[in-house]
């Protein structure tokens, strides 16, 4: 083996390492050492920053092709990283705070950490999987990791029963894949797609099943069942741990598998993708205007985003790619801050996580109330928030692909949308209050709320700073592929957006009012 | 030639015929005996093959571990089988239709099937093999190309492993551990009491 060379992958070595020695010094220092070795682990992944900083981005491949590092991977990752960061950093005091000091917390974390930063790098059906199910157990473990609680063992049991199936099912589109264009390597299995195109119809029936575990991952519906009650059940740093990072990782991996092994059948899987997106928008726009509990509240809201994250996939250019990522990392900031508020809501030392006990937030605490209405008002994507810049990438691309239907339904639901983020608003402020918080908020939750909330506010001064590096990571993703992806660009929007096709000054009409609003 | 294919059917038909006993047998320890009578029947398969290593891997794990792991939860665990299977009827036509389904689509998909475009690949790795056993091969191809593969296997053990520890493990107060300096370390004075006795009290 020619290119056995670990630099590229040095990031997850140092990781894994990190974990396996803090998980030594938990073991000999017990369960009060909790708070060192998450501090730790934070500054684990800031040095691990550093070295994926360190090493070249150019788009190369080792460990016998196995493993991919380029701009689209670097800077995915670091979007992994900062939002572990975030997750760890809001989980400490919440350990202590329900009694669920246990070290192996933090560990279990950074080893879901590896196997994203994996996922991300995969260039190979059997590494893909191996770093998916590394993921995975972490966060099925992580799940149910308040052990005397009933939610939470039902969180982890149907996260896991669920999760396997969905393994199941991207294990049997492998075989498929391996069987229908012989190799797992992702360069050859495109090489042999381009030849053979469409007629290899088990390679694309391999790539549905293979489409379909990956849904589960993101939660898109119809895949989406677990979520509510996974979100719920979970303890409340898990769930913000759950909302922020897996999905950046397994959006990455799908754009992976779509953009390099399976650019060759662009036609079938934008259908695919363009019914999850539709479909995600849909649920998670209606099915979160019933719900009382804020995790469960959100858990939908995560569905819904998806969804439009979704459309940049079903664009199918490098805009629509570029507004992916834009997408993702404006969507994990908003999130870890909103998760952040949440994690606050405690009286006489109890958490409560029903919208009803935000009322009155902005007389008990307005200067929670204030940010939580922020973020709320930049999630349903009001301008001039981050929020707002999200989805008009997002819709552009979409425009750009000529899939005005799309676009259109994705303003609508947006719309709707709205109406229960600023519920939340509403009963912040104009309900009664009901008793005041716990006051002690700890710095480093503190800390994360008021990062996203200026991420959110000063988004507007400089998008340029993460446009441009999201256009450089999406066009390397993109451009290897060149003619295949741009020969079959003109071709999806047809066959996706046939049913009913508005005419496109109508279509633009549209939009340019839902920029206006 | 003819004792190859009597062996495979002789070993195919047994497979099948303990995989329905599996499912059918009322009594889940014969369930399990059948299993492990259909493993042993599936590695003689891989054994025609030629896999002799994946053979014996069948027999050492699956046998050795995993179906007597599986015996001691039936035996250990008091659930009643015919309980659980009470009401499992129901399922069976919409079982039936999505294996049907299933199987019409694996049908239509093994006719596009053609094996050109894999030849090439397989050729390739038939090649390189000579005179080297499957055991050699696949142990020098675990260790340098799949080295990434095997190692995120590690890597996820050591995550059930500590899963594992996080979601079962209690510290149980009121537990005697072995604790060898202590107990060296012991003096008499403070290990017994010498009770001086008074006969004839009682006490």
């Amino acid at each position: 083996m020619l290119d056995f060379n670990l630099i590229p992958i040095l990031p997850e070595i140092f990781l894994a390492f990190t974990a396996m020695g803090l998980l030594i010094v938990g073991v000999s220092g017990g369960n009060k050492s909790t708070d060192i070795i998450c501090w730790a682990a934070v500054l684990s992944c800031l040095m691990a920053i550093f070295l994926l900083f360190g090493i070249s981005w150019q788009r190369t491949t080792v460990l016998n092709d196995m493993f991919i590092i380029d701009q689209f991977g670097g800077f995915m990752k670091l979007i992994i990283l900062l939002g572990m960061i975030a997750s760890i950093a809001l989980s400490v005091k919440y350990l202590y705070q329900e009694q669920m000091i246990r070290f192996e917390y933090p560990v279990l974390m950074l080893m879901a950490c590896v196997g994203m930063m994996l996922m991300v790098s995969a260039h190979n059906l059997l590494g893909l999987y191996m770093a998916l199910e590394l993921q995975s157990l972490s966060l099925y473990v992580l799940a149910a990791f308040r052990r005397n609680s009933y939610k939470s063992a039902e969180a982890g049991t149907k996260y896991f029963v669920l999760g396997a199936l969905s393994s199941g099912l991207i294990l049997f589109g492998i075989s498929l894949v391996y069987g229908f264009t012989g190799s797992i390597n992702f360069s050859v299995i495109q090489t042999s797609l381009s030849n053979e195109g469409a007629a290899n119809i088990g390679a694309i029936i391999g790539m549905v099943f293979l489409l379909s575990g990956l849904a589960f991952k993101i939660s898109a519906v119809p895949f989406h069942m677990w979520t509510p009650d996974v979100y719920q059940g979970a303890p409340t740093s898990v769930t913000a741990f759950f909302a922020i990072v897996p999905k950046v990782a397994a959006f990455a991996l799908i754009i992976r598998l779509l953009y390099e092994p399976f650019a060759p059948l662009m036609e079938q899987w934008s259908q695919i993708i363009l019914f999850l997106s539709v479909a995600s928008m849909t649920v998670g726009a209606f099915a979160a205007l019933v719900q009382d509990n804020l995790k469960r509240l959100l858990a939908y809201s995560s569905i819904g985003n998806m969804g439009y994250a979704l459309i940049g996939i079903v664009a199918g250019n490098e805009a629509g790619v570029s507004a992916v990522i834009i997408y993702l990392f404006i969507y994990m900031f908003m999130t870890a801050g909103t998760f952040g508020v949440i994690l606050c809501l405690r009286r006489g030392g109890i958490a409560s996580e029903k919208i009803s006990d935000l009322g009155g937030l902005s007389l008990t605490n307005p200067a929670l109330a204030y940010a939580m209405a922020i973020l709320m008002f930049s999630m349903s994507g009001l301008p001039p928030l981050a929020g707002f810049f999200g989805k008009l990438f997002v819709f552009q691309a979409a425009i750009d692909g000529e899939l005005y239907a799309l676009a259109i339904y994705g303003v609508i639901t947006t719309v709707i949308a709205a109406y229960y983020y600023l519920r939340i608003i509403k009963v912040m402020f104009f309900d009664d209050p009901v008793d005041t918080l716990d006051k002690d908020i700890p710095f480093a939750r503190r800390a994360v709320i008021f990062v996203s909330v200026i991420f959110v506010l000063g988004f507007i001064i400089k998008p340029n700073l993460l446009v441009s590096s999201s256009q450089s990571a999406a066009s390397a993703i993109t451009a290897p592929q060149g003619l295949a992806v741009k020969k079959t660009i003109k071709e999806p929007p047809q066959a996706a957006a046939a049913g009913d096709r508005p005419s496109s000054t109508e279509a633009a009409a549209t939009v340019t009012g839902a920029q206006d609003k | 030639m003819i004792i190859q294919a009597l062996a495979f059917y002789l070993f195919a038909g047994i497979l099948s015929l303990s995989a329905l006993a599996v499912i059918t047998a009322r009594n889940p320890v014969h369930s399990v005996l059948f299993l492990i009578l259909a493993f042993f029947n599936a590695s003689g398969l891989f054994l025609l093959l030629g896999a002799e290593f994946i053979a014996m891997i069948l027999v050492i794990v699956y046998v050795g571990a995993v179906a007597v792991l599986f015996l001691f939860v039936v035996m250990m665990l008091d659930i009643n089988f015919s309980d659980l299977r009470k009401g499992a009827m129901q399922y069976v036509p919409v079982g039936l239709l999505i294996g049907l389904i299933l199987l019409i689509e694996l049908a239509v998909i093994y006719q596009t099937w053609s094996l050109d475009a894999i030849t090439a690949a397989a050729s390739i790795s038939m090649a390189n093999m000579g005179e080297t056993t499957n055991t050699e091969l696949i142990g020098a191809n675990l260790y340098t190309n799949y080295v990434l593969p095997f190692q995120i296997a590690g890597l996820i053990l050591f995550v059930a492993m500590i899963g594992a520890i996080v979601l079962t493990h209690r510290s149980r107060p009121g537990v005697k551990r072995q604790k060898v300096a202590q107990q060296y370390a012991r003096q008499r004075d403070e290990a017994m009491e010498i009770v001086k006795v008074t006969p004839r009290t009682g006490a």
